[in-house]
Order: C-alpha cells, then structure tokens, then sequence
C-alpha cells in the first residue's frame, strides 16, 4: 500500500515539472517583444529597459528559466506588472472566492446528482430515468457562457429574484454556483447510474435480495457504497475542470475570484499575472488529481494492485 | 442484465430512440452546415454591415432577431457564425488528428525513450484542465481564428494519440504483426494496414465529440475576447457582447445559446450513436 501511494506521488512531480515548463514557456511564445507589448509602442527606451530587467528578460532563456524554477518554492512568481504588488499575494487575496465558488457547485453537483442517478439506475427504462437523462444529456451540452447568462435572464431579470452578479451574500452564489455545477452533476448522474447498473448486476446484490433484502436495502446497504467509488474519481477529476469553468462563469457574475483576475490580467496584458494564474490552477489541478488517486485506492484495494 | 418481462422491448424502443436522436442530431448538423454554406448567399443582410440608429431593435419583419448593439443583423451573424464554429470544430479535429495519429504511432511503434517522452508530454497537457492552458495561449498570441486553432490543435491531439498508441502496443505482439515484421514489413505499412483499421472505430467517435468540444471551446474563447478577432461573426463573441443588454435585449443571447446548445447537443447525440453502433467500449483507464 505504501508503495503504492510513494509511487503514484513521485509520479506527480514530473508532471508538476511539465507543467511549471509549459507556463514558464508561454510569455515566450508571444509574438515579437513582451516588454513592447505591455508598455506600448509609445514607450521611450529607458522604460522599456527597466521593465526587461524587472522581468529578467535581459538574460539567457536557460537563466530565466532556472531563477523561475528557483523562485517557485519561496513563492516567488514575479511581480504584477499592473499593480506592482508579488503575483502570489494577488493570487492569495482571489482564492478564497473561487475555492467557495467551487466547493459550493460541486457540493449541489453532488447533492442533486447521486440521488437522481440512483433513481435512474433502479427505474432503469422508465419515466423517470428517460426524464433524468435527457436533463443530463442537455446540461451537458450548454456551455457555461451561455447557461449562465440564460440563468440571468431567467432569475434576476424576468423573475428579479437574484443579482445579476457581485460578491457577499448567499444570494449572491446561487446563480454562479448553478452555473458552474450543472455540467458536472449531469456527468455525475450519469456516472452515478452506469456505475450502480453494474454493481446491481453482480452476484452479491442477488444474495443479498434472496437472503430476503429489499432491492431498496440491497443498494442502500451494499451496492451504492461500491457504486461510489468510480463516482469520487469522476469528482476528483473534475474538480480541475471546475476550476477552468471558473474563469467564464466568474467573468458573468463579477465573482471576485482568480478566473476573473485572470480574464483582467489578459486584458491588462499583466503577463506575470496571467502566467501566474494559469500556474497556480494547473498545480492545483495536479494536487487534486493525486488525492484524488490514492483517495480511491485508499478506498477500493484493487486499485493498488493493478 | 434486468430480466423484467417486457425488457427486451424496452431495450429495442431505447436502441430505437437513440438511433432516432443520433439521426435527429445528424439531420440539424446536415442542416447548419448548408446553412453554413450558402451563409453568404441567405443571409438577408452583410454581417458586418452596422446601422447605429438601429442598434439593438428588437425582432422584426426585416432582421427577424433583431439587431446588436451596432445595429449589426442578428441573423445574418448567427449564419455567418456557423460557418466560423464548423470551420474550427473540423480544422481543430483535423490538425489534432494528423499529429494525434504521427505521435500516438511514432511512440508504440519506438517504444522506450520515444513512448516515455509522449507518455510525459500527454500527462503534462492533461493536468492542465479543460481550456485553460487555450487561454493562457491565445491570452499572449492575441485573438485570430489561426491562434484559436493552434491553440486548441495543442490540446485536442492527445485524445487521439493515445488511442493509436493503445492500439499500436497490442497489434505490435501479436503473431501475424511479428511475422510481418520477420518478412521485411516497414512500420508505415503495419501502421496503414493493421493499426488505423483497428483504431477507426474509436477515432471516428472521438472526433465527433471532439467537434463539439472545439466549437464549445472557440466559443468560449471568443466569450472571453480571446478567440477569433472582432468584428468578424462568432457564437461566442455575440454572446458575450449580448449579455450586457440582458434587460433590453435579451435575443442577443437567447438566439447564438440556442445554436450553440443544438450544435452540441447534435454532436453528442451523432457521437452517443455512433459508439452504440460501433460498439465502441470507454477504455479502461
């Protein structure tokens, strides 16, 4: 078991590596000169100087790409070239919104999603289940930019029961919070009844029933707790995607959060910003994915066997 | 697996309503996409063409979703949008598809140092989720349709790939393969003769969901102002300049969601139906 999780977290580090090369690689994939880009062609020399030395893009690519590898572990991802301030403090102050954000869509993706594929799964082939998956098959066509603005329409302008958007109360999250979970309950419900079929159909739900179980207590007791564990992967494994949905369904509701700091440092061509955004979602990404695996195989034995 | 009376019925009319939806969703896409096609010849008005007067009326007999902010023809930017979301969901599918099936056969049929580097190389696109890593692209290169390609073609390939890697390891031990190989078989030959037909099945599903995904993910590009650059004509881009006006012209998002949604959900349905028939199981991960 230990062996397992040892070699599952040493095989996140080179990943992690890959990850933190690519964005290091991105402000060099910019077409022409970085330092022209942000500060204008209108920019006299002597500014333009100052500002590629503050980026440390007078030195060697090789040396830029060593002090970024050495700054990382001291928290160092530059500086915002917008409001002077340490990329990671900018960073810091958003989190806390996206992580609420997050948690609270996948918490109702959860909540809404597991008892209506359980539901599916033993009506298997009737109303309900014909219901539940044609919702599933829509929600997980819309994309986020055109739920979220439908959901506006729908909740704070025909029926002025939401705001439209902004920060601070309950109320304030339901919108953004739907707009963000719908995608993944769909694919949870799904997963949920695929996952549950499977398990229904295996010899230990029969003994069960024929040691005089209800099918309800057979699934209850036994079956929906196998049944879950595909389940947490799929939870765990969007969760990164959650994340990127952020950025969209932030930019909608005016959500305080690192996806909408990302879209104003796009738009403000703050690049150590943008780089450092797209760094700290990728390695949360990374991190969650690994709990995610030796959550599993903490869970399912089998999986540290394979 | 249920053995209810009646089952076998309910299994037929279920195969029957997915073949229905597939052929739904086949019917609407044939229909966009002669719809994208003439765009320029049915679209009542030039999609660009602005009257500011006009800006944002509300539906009517001559512009039928009314008209933007500009004035611009609502209709005619939703047909002309069609032909941008199409044009990049195929070229995406393509560019992926070539380097999918060059690097995804290049890595099982080297093995080694070659497959571990292409192993790494899909970790490390995957960790980064859904379309960030897009963003953070088209974020530095600026927004036009061949960035949005780049960008998404940088994604899109590993799906592709690692279905033809998959399939490359298990012919490459089998009996008939080794034999050929004994006979003087180039690599290029058991690529075109043994892997692509194994793995057509798997890749035609892939890259029918993976259409959808890219005019899912160009749409939202050009939602954020990343994707194709103004003023030309894209689902996205009307959505998200439409949704400043959700009080007074709630149209100008109501009409490019419901073609992105059909579009997408046409895919997936097309996609849904082709694994069913092609019996095509989600590989193990």
């Amino acid at each position: 078991m230990r062996g397992y999780f040892l070699r599952r977290a040493l095989h996140a580090v080179p990943v992690a590596f890959g990850v933190v090369t690519v964005v290091f690689l991105l402000i060099h994939l910019l077409p022409g000169d970085p330092v022209e880009i942000m500060l204008g062609e209108s920019a006299v020399p002597a500014q333009k100087e100052e500002l590629r030395r503050e980026l440390r893009l007078d030195r060697p690519v090789l040396v830029q790409y060593a002090d970024f590898l050495y700054g990382l572990p001291r928290g160092d991802l530059g500086t915002s070239f917008r409001s002077r301030e340490p990329v990671l403090r900018e960073i810091r102050r958003r989190f806390p919104a996206t992580l609420l954000l997050a948690a609270t869509s996948i918490g109702v993706a959860v909540l809404v999603a597991v008892p209506l594929g359980v539901l599916a799964a033993m009506r298997k082939g009737r109303a309900a289940d014909y219901l539940s998956g044609a919702a599933s098959m829509v929600s997980l066509s819309i994309p986020n930019f055109c739920l979220g603005p439908l959901l506006v329409l729908l909740f704070s302008v025909s029926l002025p029961l939401l705001p439209v958007g902004g920060y601070g109360t309950a109320r304030h999250l339901v919108l953004p919070a739907a707009t963000l979970g719908t995608g993944m309950a769909a694919l949870l419900m799904r997963m949920v009844r695929a996952s549950l079929l499977e398990e229904l159909g295996k010899e230990y739900v029969t003994a069960a029933t024929a040691r005089g179980r209800s099918r309800r207590g057979a699934v209850l007791a036994h079956a929906l707790r196998n049944a879950l564990i595909p389940v947490v992967a799929v939870l765990g494994l969007s969760f990164g995607a959650v994340l990127a949905g952020s950025v969209i369904t932030e930019t909608i509701f005016s959500w305080p959060g690192i996806g909408r700091l990302l879209v104003q440092a796009i738009d403000a061509r703050d690049y150590p910003l943008v780089q450092g955004c797209v760094l700290v979602v990728a390695l949360c990404t990374v991190a969650v994915n690994l709990a995610t695996d030796l959550l599993c195989a903490r869970l399912d034995p089998r999986i540290r066997y394979e | 697996m249920s053995e209810r009376p009646g089952a076998g019925a309910l299994a037929l009319l279920r195969r029957a309503a997915r073949h229905r939806a597939a052929a739904a969703g086949m019917a609407i896409l044939a229909l966009l996409s002669v719809a994208a096609l003439l765009a320029p010849a049915i679209a009542p008005d030039d999609p660009l063409a602005q009257s500011l007067d006009a800006g944002l009326s509300p539906p009517s007999a001559d512009h039928w979703l009314g008209q933007d902010k500009l004035g611009r023809d609502v209709l005619s930017r939703l047909l002309h949008g069609a032909r941008l979301s199409l044009a990049v969901g195929f070229l995406t599918v393509l560019i992926s598809l070539s380097i999918g099936v060059a690097a995804g056969s290049v890595a099982g049929f080297l093995g080694g140092a070659a497959d571990r580097i292409f192993v790494g190389a899909c970790d490390v696109l995957m960790a980064f989720p859904g379309i960030l890593l897009a963003i953070g692209i088209t974020a530095v290169r600026g927004p036009s349709f061949g960035n949005v390609l780049f960008a998404l073609s940088i994604l899109g390939w590993v799906g592709y790939a690692r279905v033809v890697r998959a399939q490359v390891l298990k012919i490459k031990s089998m009996e008939y393969v080794e034999s050929a190989r004994a006979v003087g078989s180039r690599p290029s030959r058991m690529l075109l003769a043994h892997v692509l037909p194994n793995a057509l099945s798997p890749i035609l599903v892939e890259a029918t969901f993976g259409i959808g995904r890219a005019i899912v993910a160009e749409a939202g590009l050009s939602f954020l102002g990343l994707g194709v650059a103004p003023p030309a004509p894209s689902w996205g881009a009307m959505i998200g300049e439409g949704r400043h006006f959700l009080f007074v012209a709630p149209y100008l998002v109501t009409a490019p969601g419901a073609a992105i949604l059909l579009t997408v959900m046409s895919f997936n349905f097309v996609g849904d139906g082709l694994r069913d028939a092609l019996d095509v199981r989600e590989e193990a991960r």
